[in-house]
Parts: structure tokens; sequence; C-alpha cells
């Protein structure tokens, strides 16, 4: 399992590296000189001249680059030119947020798909599987913004359960239950396209390992219902279920950024959105770089996962 | 569905090669199949009616009527009411839709292109430029796909091009990963054998041979992301990198209906349910060419 872990993380490092470069070539892509990109339109002729100096902006581009890279990889993402501030102190405590975020809609996508796609599964055709399968349908083809706007209107506007936006209430401060108060609708909203292609696989996956002759063999010596899907069927539909879940991770992550813009979540993506809508490029670089990171390291905790599951992945 | 897997599409594909008969069989499988046909027809009255806009709205998409503000749905002289400035929803969602199918089909038709090429190149050739290309698209594998979209559009200067630029970007590795793994399982296949054997060139055999063998699971493929890329570009255009105002696709229509979600819903409702319909029909018609190709799954 060392080994194998060594090897998965030693693999990962080219792409970072890569990742970086992209993260860099972002702001050659911005239109107009990199100085004033990064200072605003309002700074000063001095200013500019500057910065391209400190930056090394003169410099050929794969001078720039090294530079950049030194800088990001102390801890150094520049300073935003909306608020003036260190890129990190903004950054920071934002992830956290965007953390709480992906993992309660992780969650839920996953104990909504699970639960829908196994009940599916066992009993295929009947009305509850053709009913729940349309909805997921459904669900998979919405925009999550706007499936978002829905529950608010529904939930927030007509019946007044949950709060409209935020992450607390403004007045006093509800402590945990006052921020699981306001995830409900956010995390509902990101969690329902990942957890309606979860029961779509899941219920394959299920009537897949139904059919399996072990399965078959198991019954006729007499197995009960319960101990032979408790044993036999749920632990053989496992791996396949992971790994989709670990391939969702990156649509859970994307839908979470949109989501904080509807919801006005205080996380990663909201501070992308403010940064877009500003042209602020240092924000705008970190916030991708964290994001993707954080990505990076998921995925590898998936595939961890599914070579504990499974001994004759860590082979390949 | 809008799963990203393209194993599927590789097998229906390997299906699809044979006679005039089997392709008769595959039309008369694809008409059987209600959901692809009942899409099929949508899409098409969709792309019509955004054609025929002009014509059918009556009115610009921009004229505000000041006096019929919020206007609900069934008023008369606008049949699906009015936004906060007295536009007509019918006349926006109908020029809208001209950007939203665009934004949803062009960058998928651009991205397979591409990504077909360096999939054939990556497939065929092996070796460096394998390496080389799968390296890269690592790369971007690394980024949700969203994040890289909004990143790489947040960087330049908002519009529809620059949405069209940033999905195909996006979109790229995942056409040429499966247009690789299709190419490698025809290349060892023995007619290519004899096609070299008779002294093929390297770039005629993977024109004449491979290409038309790994053109169709690309195909699959194009039409099912075709659905989730209009639902990923109003995405886009949600937070304001695409079409700038009075221009409006659906995207932008639901986040300027946002602003008035408790006055007027049906501002921000009828854009979503044209997303939510055209995807939908996009994922069956993915779906049914998918099983038309497939024999296993004809059924009946």
């Amino acid at each position: 399992m060392g080994a194998f872990l060594a090897r998965r993380l030693a693999g990962v490092i080219p792409v970072i590296f890569g990742v970086s470069i992209v993260i860099f070539m972002l702001i050659q892509l911005a239109p107009g000189d990199a100085a004033t990109v990064l200072l605003g339109p309002q700074a000063s002729e001095a200013a500019k001249i500057e910065l391209r100096h400190t930056l090394g902006l003169d410099q050929p581009l794969v001078s720039q680059y090294v530079v950049w890279l030194a800088r990001t990889l102390s801890g150094n993402f520049g300073t935003s030119i909306a608020t003036q501030l260190p890129v990190a102190t903004l950054v920071v405590p934002r992830f956290l947020n965007t953390l709480i975020l992906t993992f309660g809609s992780l969650v839920l996508a996953v104990a909504i798909g699970y639960a829908i796609g196994l009940f599916a599964g066992l009993r295929s055709h009947s009305l509850f599987d053709r009913l729940s399968m349309s909805l997921a349908l459904l669900a998979g083809s919405a925009p999550p913004f706007w499936l978002g706007l829905i529950l608010v209107l529904l939930f927030a506007i007509q019946l007044r359960w949950l709060p409209v936006s935020g992450m607390q209430d403004m007045a006093g401060n509800g402590g945990w239950l006052d921020v699981l108060h306001h995830l409900v609708l956010p995390s509902v909203t990101t969690a329902l396209g990942p957890a309606a292609i979860m029961a779509r696989i899941v219920r394959s996956s299920v009537i897949e390992a139904l059919g399996r002759s072990h399965v078959r063999v198991a019954r006729a010596k007499g197995l009960s219902r319960a101990t032979l899907i408790r044993r036999h069927v749920i632990l053989n539909a496992l791996p396949p279920i992971v790994t989709i879940t670990g391939l969702q991770l990156g649509y859970l992550l994307g839908g979470a950024l949109l989501t904080e813009v509807v919801f006005a979540w205080p996380g990663l993506g909201a501070l992308l959105y403010d940064s877009i809508t500003a042209r602020d490029l240092p924000v705008i670089q970190a916030t991708t770089l964290l994001i993707a990171l954080a990505f990076v390291l998921a995925n590898i905790a998936v595939d961890l996962i599914n070579a504990a599951l499974d001994p004759r992945l860590r082979e390949a | 569905m809008s799963t990203l897997d393209t194993s599927t599409s590789i097998d229906a594909a390997r299906a699809d090669r044979g006679s005039s008969r089997a392709r008769f069989w595959r039309m008369k499988s694809f008409a059987r199949d209600r959901g692809a046909v009942v899409s099929a027809t949508l899409l098409a009255a969709v792309v019509l009616a955004v054609v025929l806009a002009p014509t059918l709205a009556g009115v610009g998409p921009d004229d505000a009527d000041n006096l019929a503000r919020y206007a609900p749905m069934g008023t008369a002289g606008h049949l699906l009411g009015t936004d906060q400035q007295g536009r007509d929803m019918l006349a926006r969602l109908l020029f809208g839709g001209r950007v939203s199918l665009l934004i949803g089909v062009v960058p998928t038709v651009i991205a397979g292109m591409i990504g077909l090429g360096l999939g054939l190149m990556a497939g065929y050739w092996r070796g460096l430029v394998d390496q080389i290309i799968m390296r890269c698209l690592d790369v971007v594998f690394a980024f949700p796909m969203v994040l890289l979209a909004i990143a790489i559009a947040g960087s330049m200067r908002p519009g529809v091009l620059t949405e069209v630029i940033a999905i195909t970007v996006v979109l790229i590795p995942y056409f040429a990963r499966l247009a690789r793994t299709a190419t490698e399982g025809i290349v060892p296949m023995p007619f290519i054998e004899a096609a070299r054997a008779a002294g093929g060139t390297r770039l005629t055999i993977m024109l004449r041979y491979v290409l038309p063998n790994v053109f169709s699971p690309v195909v699959v493929y194009a039409t099912t992301l075709m659905g989730l890329m209009i639902v990923v570009g109003s995405g886009l255009s949600f937070i304001g990198l695409g079409v700038q105002p009075p221009t409006a696709d659906w995207g932008a229509m639901v986040a300027e209906g946002r602003v008035v979600l408790r006055r007027a819903p049906h501002v921000t409702i009828l854009p979503g349910c044209a997303i939510l319909l055209v995807s939908l029909a996009f994922n069956f018609l993915g779906d049914g060419i998918r099983d038309a190709l497939d024999p296993r799954t004809i059924r009946r």
C-alpha cells in the first residue's frame, strides 16, 4: 500500500507542474498589459514600471514563470487588486468554507444516490424504480444554479423554512446549528446532479451484481435476502461505485462554485466570481490553483480507497 | 446521461461496421426508441423556432414596454409575460436560444474535431507523440471542468467568443482520450495490416482506414456532451462571462430573473426550463443514437 501511494504521488508531480504553467499562463490571456491588469486601471505609470521590473515582466516568459513559481511556492500569491490585501489572507478562510459546502454536498450526494440506486436496483422495473430514475434524469440535466433558485423560491420564499442565502445569521451567533441550517439549500443544490448520476450507476451496478453466479449460489444454499444483499451484492457493487463517486468530485466542485454565487456562500466560488467581476487576476490565479490542488489530492484519496477495497488495483 | 464515461460510445461504435442492411436495422431501432424520436423532433422544433425568432416573436428581444413590466404568463400580447423592464419573455427566450444553442453546439463540434485529430495521432503513432499529447491532456484533467472554463473565460474579455474558446479548451481532452482508445482498438485489426501490406502510407492508412472507424464514437459522445455543454455554457453566462446586456442567452436571463425572484418568478423559471428541456433532449438523443449503433441493446 505504501509503495502504491508513493508511485501515485510521484506520478502527480508532473501534473501539478503542468497545472502551475496553465495558471501562470492565465495572465497572458488577459487583454492588455499585465502590469495594468495587476495594478488596476488607476495605477500610475511609475508604479507600473516598478511592478514590471519587480515581477520581471521585461524578462522572457520562461524566467517570468520561474520567478512566479518560486513566489507562489513560498506562499506568496501576490496582492489583490481590488482589496490591496495579500491574496493568501483572502483565500485561506474562504477555502475552509468551500470545504464545508463540498463535504456536505458529497455526503448528501452519496447518501441520496446510493439509497435510491440500491432500492431501485433491488426492485428494478417497479414503480419506485421508474419514478426515481425519471426524476434522476431530470435532476441530472437541470442547470444546478437554476435548481438552486427554484429551491430558494420554494423553501425560502414560499415556505420560509430555510434562509435565502449566506452562511450565518447576521444578528446573532447561532454556532454550528446555524451554519447547518444555512448549509441545507446550497448542499442539496450541489448534490442533486451528482446524486442523480450516482443513483443510475448504483442501480445498474446492483442489478449486475444480483445476476452473478456466486449470488445465485449463495441464494441456493439458503442465505437470507438481507444477508445476501449485505454480504454479496453491496460489497461486489462497491468498487465501480467508488470510482464513479471520484469522477463526480469534479462535477461536484464545479457545481459548488456556482452554488456559492447563488447562495452568497462565502467560499472560493463566490470569491472567484467577485474577482472575475473586479478583474482581480492574482485572486483568480490563487483560487484556481487551490481548487485544482484540492481536486488532485481528492483523486489520489479515491485511488487509495479503491486500492484498499480491491487488492488487484495495487499491482497496476 | 451527462456522465463523461466514454467506454459505451466506443462499444457502440465498434458494432457500427457493416452493410446497408445493418444500417436499415439501426435506423429502425432508432425509430422505435420513442424518447430519442421525441427528442430529435423537439430539438428540430427548437432550432426552427430560434431561426424564425424575428417572425415568431413579433417584438424585439430588447424592446421594453414600460407599461407592462412584470406581466405574468398568459397576459394578452405577452404570452409568456414580461420581465422587470417590460421586455417580452417569449422574444427573449427565442433570441436568447440562438446564443445558448450556439454555445452548446459549436465548442463541442470544434473540440470534437481537434480531439479526434489529437487522439488519432496519439493512438496511431504511439511513442513520444503519444506521451507528449497524453501528458498535456492529464494537466487539463487535473482541473474540474467548470473551474478551468471559468478561469479561462474570467481571464479574458467577456463575450460569446470567450465562452466558446473556454468550453472548447476544456472539452478537447475528453474527445482526444476517447479517440485514442478507439484508435488503439482499430490499429491491430487485419484490414489495417492488409492496407499496410498493400503499400499504403501511414497518412493514407490513418485517414482512409482508421479515421472512419473512430469517427462514430466521437459523434455519439458529442451528442451526449452537447446537453451538458448547454448547461455549462449557461453557467458561464449566469456569472456574466458570456453575452453582455441587453443581449441575453438563457443563462444570463436566469441571472437577470434572480433579482426579481420574489416579484416575478417566471422570469427565472422560464429560461431554466428551456435549458433543462434542451439538455434533456440531447441526453435522450445521445442515448438513442448509442443504443441504435449497439446491436446488444436492440430490443422488442
